[in-house]
């Protein structure tokens, strides 16, 4: 059962994924990253991640991808006139990406010394333990990333507000 | 009905994969919201490492380095969809390749 989910939602992921940069209307862009976050939240769960997973879908595929399309649609951005009209540069990292992959895929399914992930073999991801962790070992990166968050609302009032010359 | 286990490296190798799709439609699309959505899938994709590891050595410091990872991505697509925002209104295009003022 962990295997065929495996198989299914990662194909998802990488047919999202594709798909994502492959359609040339934003919106059905945004459609497919929302497929990809959605699978990976089930790879999450099946990790015994049950917090991240459940985080990914509220931050993730809710608010940032709802302020993705609330951007597209305010912008009333359509269909690409030349969505490929990469420079010359661009269109040779394709063939040198996909060669990357080829190698980082033969690499890593080579490696040695890796767990096999059974669903339920790992409990240490849900709320109480990460509430742990955060309130007590990274209490400090927690109290900064509020700052951030802080700086980022600001920055974006001010970036939004008015024209910039 | 039988189990195999998924050996974790098929983890690894997904997260590898969904990085360079990313990267290539960060190089190879001209489209700057489309471009921004390439960023959002590879930080995806390290967040898929960073769960992964964590379940190699029962650890839950993995999880807590993605929840910061997507902190940090929402307080990113604030900032930047406002300075998309902010492009668009002063020169009307989504397209990179006529936003080139600190080029020349």
């Amino acid at each position: 059962m962990d295997l065929i989910l495996f198989i299914i939602f990662g194909m998802f992921a990488v047919a999202s994924a594709l798909a994502l940069i492959f359609q040339t209307h934003p919106v059905n862009s945004a459609l497919s990253l929302i497929g990809v976050m959605v699978s990976l939240a089930v790879l999450y769960l099946l990790l015994g991640a049950e917090f991240i997973a459940a985080a990914q879908l509220v931050v993730y595929a809710g608010a940032i991808m709802v302020l993705f399309l609330f951007v597209i649609m305010l912008l009333n951005a359509g269909e690409e006139r030349n969505p490929w009209k990469a420079p010359i540069m661009a269109r040779l990292a394709a063939p040198v990406l996909l060669w990357l992959a080829g190698c980082a895929v033969y690499v890593i399914l080579g490696l040695p010394g890796y767990k096999s992930v059974s669903f339920g073999a790992f409990t240490g991801g849900g709320p109480k333990e990460i509430g742990m962790a955060i309130f007590t070992k990274y209490l400090l990166p927690f109290e900064v990333t509020s700052v951030l968050i802080l700086i980022a609302i600001v920055g974006a009032m001010v970036l939004a507000r008015k024209e910039i010359d | 009905m039988p189990n195999p286990p998924v050996p974790l490296n098929y983890y690894l190798a997904l997260s590898a994969v969904l990085f360079l799709i990313g990267a290539a439609g960060f190089v190879l699309r001209r489209n700057i919201i489309t471009i921004f959505m390439s960023i959002e899938l590879m930080l995806n994709a390290v967040n898929l490492s960073f769960v992964a590891f964590s379940y190699q050595f029962g650890k839950v410091d993995g999880h807590i380095f993605s929840f910061f990872v997507m902190v940090v991505a929402a307080a990113e697509a604030a900032v930047g969809l406002a300075i998309i925002l902010t492009v668009f209104k002063n020169r009307s295009t989504l397209t990179i390749d006529e936003v080139s003022s600190l080029k020349n």
